[in-house]
């Protein structure tokens, strides 16, 4: 090109446009003129707009080639010519494929024409054609890596698109050209954590993992003051009222306030994050439930990494090669959070059609989740493990049950002996791999273990595997004066056949030799020196160099000699016992998910993970202003485009339709949903003076817009539900239609009118300090603390039933008796005054509503200080709980003052289960292991439902799921009160109106897994009767019949 | 799916395209995407029927066309099928003859325009004379069974397979008479996870043809029924070159129903030369180089059990194997879903017609072991 200049000139001089003279003959200036001369005018005759000339410029470029000449040079602008009027096609999906075929052409001349086509067909109006702009960047940048300023312009462009269709691609561009230039996720992180439900599955995965990295470098570190998060977390998560109220407050405040609080507090955008990747754990991708699942794992608190965990283990179902990298990922993450996978624990055992990688891998698993409780399940699974057929696995089983011994010290010599049994095996590799492992045990308490090592010596016969005869010849010299007699003559057994061991079998018999010759050089003087000196003839220098060293050192020569006082010092030095651990230890410092990770090595292209940085960076980086207008046009649009699919208008918009044509999908059906919902809302009922003032909220602060939805999202749930279930049933069962909602909706209300509260319970004089902001609703508040144990329900109760009503129930239909006493079993002792060394403790199920989760039983704990110095500092220690269950602590108890007694309200989770939940009592000096066992009728909460719906909830719930038993009713139970009373006291379940005088329902609600319990009382004449519990959760509904029975027969 | 069967051929594929992934990414992109390569080249009504080697060598063509829309820089671009099936269209005789006549190819003529329609899995202007929709609610039972016939581990992994062929955009919903069994749920992208949250029913506008709606796991609180056993006696005696092999397969909790499509095999040690063996029924096979016995039982009848009875020579000499072999059972059970687990109604909004629907249940045999 750089001697064209004059040429060019001189041919535009002499032939204007549109002179056909230089096309006579194709093959005209073929032989005669220049290369580049001819060049120029082809080129010029395809730049020309006629298409007459093009055609012509193309008949004599085939012709050339057609006769073997170079015309390479004219390859750009022939592409230009062919791929340029594609590019700019009506039809979207010819200027798309235009697009990638320029772009695939890896020729570097047309990168500057490839540069221009991409960067119209960012703008161009199809998503679809940005969408394949998006593809040609990391094309191009491989191409020619000096276009990276101007690509990244382009990809700042795309990473603002509002389209689901684009965020995956553009997202994987800045991944391969610009990973580094995290700023210019900043303004689109919100959009993109709304979007990326409705993006396809592919884009999901790279916009997570890319997402990941963005967190971990904006983000503090939630696990640096883990017990505060929970209480966060769960707040957030919950959308509780207080929440919103933070969120509102905008977060510049919160922004503010993070650097100078040194509590922790999640960032909204960080909890917006964990928010939206959460249903994608439901994805039918396993690309995409991994991704989440290791986005969880590096940015979760602790608390809420166990939800991944189901999701993982249904991975495990899907095709070997999904199986293989998932497990490898379990592996990892079961090193570091075993409690998550325990409860799936069986998912892991191995069957025998597994491939052997597969089998390795799950035994890796079992053996990171093995602990105290269930060693003995897997140790049995292990035994039958060992008589597989594939050697490989074996060996791998021994070397685990190697790995349960040593991490866990009850299980040792039981699984030693299993190893020692394993030594007369037939199969040789079995043999070596449990001398190796056995040597690793013994080493850990050698002097018990004489016999053992008397049996391996004598294996040194048998066994040829270089290993295991290594390891019985260290492990003799190491603990040789456990089998003085022995020893030696092994040695002698080693002397001579030395020449013909391999390498570390012959430097383990020095080692032996050595070690002899020092604690008992009498017998073994010559032999060793036999021994050194074929040593030093051998071929191998490492063996050589050793009998050398050893020799100098244990048979000092004249001149030397200072290092040899010290060789027993250096032979017989006791040695740490080895550590057996996994080999996925400390592969978490990759990104899970990644290629690196597998590999257990760096790949070229993986992203470092950070670390989470000291201080926040800036969160008001991350604000986007969205000028009203545009809202209000979108939202209009968008309800038109809805009409035809939705005929319902619920305002639930399904995941994916919205997805291509409304950029703002998410937040916008969110605000349009919520609008509407709150206003069919207030004109129908007219308690929801809350909901109002949320509307008020979300119009007035429209620039924080954006990030209030995504809080309102959760929160919304609340009225709709609601509202759903007034609209379908009769009037009077409102809050029947879940218990969850009826759960938020009181504790919303609790929260609303705590001033109410404090007028009706007088606050008890002593207790004051310490239980004034929790126990609003405390009801042994005011019980005199030495009083005994079992409280009756009180007048108090029942007022505060009458209470609860009218501030939860927003009918007024329902009779007072139909609810439940509130108050539950009576006292239990948590702590014995002796055991507590003066520190009482009891604790009462309360049944009111926990504030925090309603999930969770909430716990009243009594305190009292019969010791004669003031306790300090009581709170809970950190929990060890089983799969599932937590806790939410009670605020710390300052001080008691002797004599003195307190109450605090804690919530537990049991997940509906009636295991018990184990934790620490602390107080400043000592810790108490306490554990409260709920009693399963505590597990549920009452719910309301008229006959009708009773009949039609239990008619779904027959077969496997209804328990029937038949019992007499004592002569002191044949009043209808009393009946009541017993079944309310047993189980926390609501009274169902009742048709027959002689029939009761009662029905109640799981609090975890909100499963229905119906229970029905048919009481016949004479004092048989029938109970029928109808549950989906067949333990909790047998447990029920037992209870209630032994209460009524009583 | 014949996806077992044509294993060897997916690794192929899977050579093909390894070395398309350029810079580390996430692994199991890589994987599952190389696991939906096939998916819509074999399964029935999309490219081929069985995606088998010969298949693939015939229509070499097809396939690198569609690779080529599916895969984009090493980045997947475009795997839905009914996508794939409007760029790319499915070869058939009549136009294999026509395209080796005219020298055209199977590029569709008109422009496809799913990709972009407002439903990115169904494209518009479905037409169909019949509308149906049907519905296989289909169990596998994974199960350990020990030596003594009682369950190690037990698991229920359920799917939902759809046919749907209805005209227009239909939006359908459907809900289960015990949602709750339900523990872990993945879902295809068109079922709206806001209304199953909320509400426990399954509302979806559903791609057009054939398609995976639901797959679900029963949560493990459940007790899991077990609907066969197997009595086995099977014993290697030390000294003599001859062991004793006998097998019973029965019905156990079937709640009424017949078991079918009983197979049973298992792979014999090594040490096992030959089996001199008799069934009651069915017809049985041994290969001594593979030491696979597989014996094809049938039907179950409960009141005259099948049994597999006789002998096995063993290599002289040798010593008994460590290991007795395990049984691997599959069985099928029609009309019933062993979970309970019951579909509710099923209602269509947004289209006037009425479809014809249709539900059916079935139950199998997953990794189903029986330890001796």
């Amino acid at each position: 090109m750089s001697a064209a200049p004059a040429y060019s000139e001189d041919k535009g001089g002499s032939a204007g446009p549109g002179e056909p003279e230089y096309g006579h003959d194709p093959a005209s200036g073929g032989i005669f003129s220049s290369d580049y001369k001819r060049h120029d005018d082809l080129k010029e005759m395809l730049d020309t707009n006629k298409d007459s000339l093009k055609l012509e410029a193309m008949k004599r470029i085939v012709a050339m080639i057609a006769r073997g000449k170079n015309a390479s040079d004219l390859f750009p602008a022939v592409v230009k010519n062919v791929a340029c009027k594609n590019i700019e096609d009506p039809n979207q999906l010819i200027r798309a494929s235009a697009l990638r075929v320029l772009s695939s052409i890896r020729v570097p001349i047309i990168v500057p024409i490839m540069m221009l086509a991409i960067k119209e067909a960012a703008s161009d109006m199809s998503p679809y054609v940005r969408k394949t702009a998006a593809h040609a960047i990391p094309k191009l940048y491989s191409l020619d890596s000096d276009q990276k300023d101007q690509l990244i312009e382009v990809i700042e462009k795309l990473l603002a698109d509002k389209t689901t269709l684009v965020a995956g691609s553009v997202v994987m561009a800045f991944e391969e050209v610009c990973p580094e230039r995290i700023d210019l996720i900043h303004k689109n992180y919100r959009k993109l954590c709304n979007l990326l439900i409705d993006v396809e599955e592919w884009g999901q995965v790279v916009i997570i993992s890319m997402l990941t990295r963005y967190a971990r470098t904006q983000f503090l570190s939630p696990t640096q003051n883990e017990s505060l998060l929970e209480e966060n977390a769960e707040k957030a998560f919950y959308g509780s009222d207080e929440d919103e109220a933070k969120g509102a407050g905008s977060e510049e405040t919160a922004a503010a306030a993070l650097p100078a609080r040194k509590p922790y507090v999640m960032d909204p955008d960080h909890r917006l994050l964990l928010r939206n990747t959460k249903p994608l754990l439901q994805s039918r991708s396993a690309a995409v439930v991994m991704a989440v699942a290791q986005l969880y794992f590096h940015l979760a608190p602790k608390a809420e990494v166990g939800v991944i965990a189901k999701a993982l283990v249904r991975l495990l179902r899907s095709h070997s090669e999904v199986q293989y990298v998932v497990l490898q990922n379990v592996a990892t993450m079961s090193i570091k959070r075993r409690g998550m996978f325990e409860p799936y624990l069986k998912s892991f055992y191995i069957r025998s059609t597994d491939p052997t990688q597969i089998k390795i891998l799950k035994l890796e698993v079992l053996t990171n989740l093995a602990n105290e409780t269930n060693i003995p399940t897997v140790l049995r699974e292990f035994q039958t493990y060992i008589r597989s057929m594939d050697k490989d696995f074996v060996a791998a089983t021994i070397q685990a049950i190697g790995r349960c011994a040593t991490n866990i010290g009850r299980v040792r010599d039981t699984c030693l002996n299993g190893l020692v049994q394993l030594l007369s095996n037939r199969d040789e590799l079995v043999v070596a791999e449990s001398v190796v492992v056995i040597k690793k045990l013994l080493q850990m308490q050698p002097a018990q273990h004489g016999e053992i090592i008397k049996h391996l010596a004598k294996l040194t016969d048998n066994i040829q595997v270089p290993m295991a005869r290594a390891s019985i010849l260290w492990l003799i010299g190491e603990y040789c004066e456990h089998v003085p007699r022995i020893a030696p003559d092994v040695l002698r057994k080693m002397a001579k056949s030395f020449t013909a061991e391999e390498d570390i079998v012959k430097l383990q018999v020095i080692n032996l030799a050595a070690k002899l010759y020092l604690t008992n050089s009498k017998q073994t003087k010559l032999l060793t020196q036999y021994v050194l000196s074929l040593a030093k003839y051998d071929q191998n220098y490492d063996i050589r160099d050793r009998a050398r060293f050893t020799r100098q050192l244990i048979v000092p020569s004249e001149q030397g000699g200072a290092l040899s006082r010290h060789a027993k010092k250096l032979f017989l030095a006791p040695k740490p016992a080895p550590v057996l651990e996994s080999s996925f230890k400390d592969r978490d410092h990759f990104q899970l998910g990644s290629l690196s990770h597998l590999l257990n090595a760096k790949a070229t292209g993986y992203q470092e993970l950070p670390d989470w940085p000291e201080e926040a960076p800036d969160p008001s980086v991350r604000n986007v202003e969205v000028p009203e207008w545009t809202k209000c046009s979108n939202r209009e649009k968008r309800k038109e485009k809805e009409k035809p699919f939705y005929s319902d208008s619920e305002g639930e918009s399904g995941p994916t339709e919205s997805a291509d044509s409304d950029p703002e999908s998410e937040s916008e059906s969110d605000s349009k949903s919520s609008s509407e919902s709150g206003s069919g809302e207030s004109s129908s009922e007219s308690d929801n003076e809350d909901q109002d003032e949320d509307e008020e909220k979300g119009r007035g602060s429209e620039s924080e817009q954006s990030e209030e939805d995504g809080k309102r999202k959760t929160k919304k749930k609340v009225p709709e539900g609601k509202g759903e279930a007034s609209s379908s049933d009769e009037g009077s069962d409102s809050s029947s239609s879940s218990s969850e909602s009826e759960m938020t909706s009181e504790s919303e209300e609790e929260q609303l009118e705590p001033a109410s509260w404090r007028r009706k319970t007088p606050p008890s004089s002593k207790s004051a300090p310490a239980t004034k902001e929790i126990s609003l609703l405390d009801l042994e508040d005011f019980t005199p603390p030495s009083v005994q144990p079992v409280s009756p329900p009180a007048i108090v109760s029942t007022s505060l039933a009458a209470d609860l009503e009218g501030l939860t129930l927003t009918d007024s239909t329902l009779v007072p008796s139909l609810l439940s006493p509130v108050s539950g079993v009576g006292r239990q002792e948590l702590l014995h005054r002796v055991a507590g060394e003066g520190l009482a403790v009891d604790y009462t199920f309360s049944r009111q509503p926990f504030s925090g989760d309603p999930h969770m039983v909430s716990v009243h704990i009594h305190f009292s200080n019969s010791s004669d110095t003031p306790i300090k500092g009581l709170h809970v220690g950190t929990p060890k709980l089983p799969a599932g269950i937590s806790i939410q602590e009670f605020p710390e108890i300052e001080s008691l003052a002797p004599g003195e007694s307190a109450t605090a309200v804690m919530g537990i989770n049991f997940c509906d289960s009636t295991q018990a939940a184990n934790f620490q009592l602390c107080t400043q000096t000592r810790q108490f292991y306490v554990s409260i066992q709920p009693p399963v009728g505590e597990l549920m909460a009452p719910v309301f439902m008229s006959e009708n719906e009773f009949k039609k909830e239990q008619g779904k719930l027959m077969g496997m799921n209804e328990i029937t038993e038949k019992l007499m009713l004592p002569d002191t139970c044949q009043s209808d009160h009393i009946v009541v009373q017993k079944v309310t006291a047993t189980a926390n379940l609501g009274r169902v109106p009742c048709g027959t005088s002689d029939e009761y329902r009662f029905a109640g609600r799981t609090l975890t897994g909100g499963s229905l319990v119906l229970l029905t009382l048919d009481a016949r004449p004479a004092g048989a009767a029938q109970l029928t519990v109808n549950s989906e959760k067949m333990v909790i509904g047998t447990m029920l019949v037992k209870d209630v029975i032994q209460a009524l027969t009583q | 799916m014949s996806r077992t069967t044509s294993l060897p051929k997916r690794i192929k594929i899977h050579f093909m395209f390894f070395p398309a992934i350029l810079s580390d990414s996430t692994t199991v992109l890589e994987f599952q995407f190389s696991c939906s390569i096939p998916a819509p080249l074999h399964s029935e009504n999309d490219y081929f029927g069985v995606c088998s080697e010969p298949v693939i060598k015939d229509n070499v063509v097809v396939v690198y066309e569609v690779l080529e829309e599916m895969l984009d820089n090493g980045f997947p671009l475009a795997t839905e099928s009914n996508i794939l099936k409007e760029l790319i269209k499915p070869p058939t005789i009549l136009r294999t003859v026509v395209n080796t006549i005219t020298g055209s190819t199977n590029v569709g003529d008109q422009l496809p325009t799913g990709q972009l329609s407002v439903v990115p899995w169904r494209r518009t202007g479905v037409k169909y004379t019949n509308n149906e929709a049907y519905f296989d609610v289909i169990e596998e039972i994974d199960a350990i069974i020990d030596k003594s016939g009682s369950t190690i581990t037990a698991e229920i992994q359920g799917v939902i397979d759809a046919c749907v062929k209805l005209t227009g955009m239909p939006d359908l919903t459907l809900s289960f008479m015990n949602p709750r069994l339900l523990d872990d749920v993945s879902f295809h992208p068109c079922v709206r996870f806001k209304r199953w949250e909320s509400e426990r029913i399954l509302s979806f506008i559903p791609p057009d043809g054939n398609f995976r709606l639901l797959s679900y796991h029963v949560s493990a609180q459940n007790l899991v029924a077990i609907p066969v056993y197997v009595k086995h006696n099977i014993s290697f005696r030390d000294s003599s070159s001859l062991g004793r092999f006998e097998i019973t397969v029965g019905p156990k909790q079937t709640m009424g129903k017949t078991i079918e499509g009983v197979t049973v095999t298992s792979q014999m040690p090594k040490g096992v030369l030959n089996m001199n063996l008799t069934p009651s029924q069915g017809t049985h096979t041994f290969d001594p180089v593979t030491k696979m016995l597989s014996w094809d039982v049938g039907k179950i009848n409960p009141q005259k059990l099948p049994s597999l009875k006789g002998t096995m020579s063993l290599q002289a000499g040798a010593s008994k194997p460590d290991e007795n072999p395990t049984i691997n059972l599959q069985f099928k059970i029609q009309q019933l879903a062993i979970s309970g687990l019951k579909v509710n109604r099923l209602d269509m909004y947004g289209e006037k017609y009425k479809p014809f629907k249709g539900i059916k249940y079935m139950t199998k045999a997953g990794k189903f072991q029986v330890r001796t």
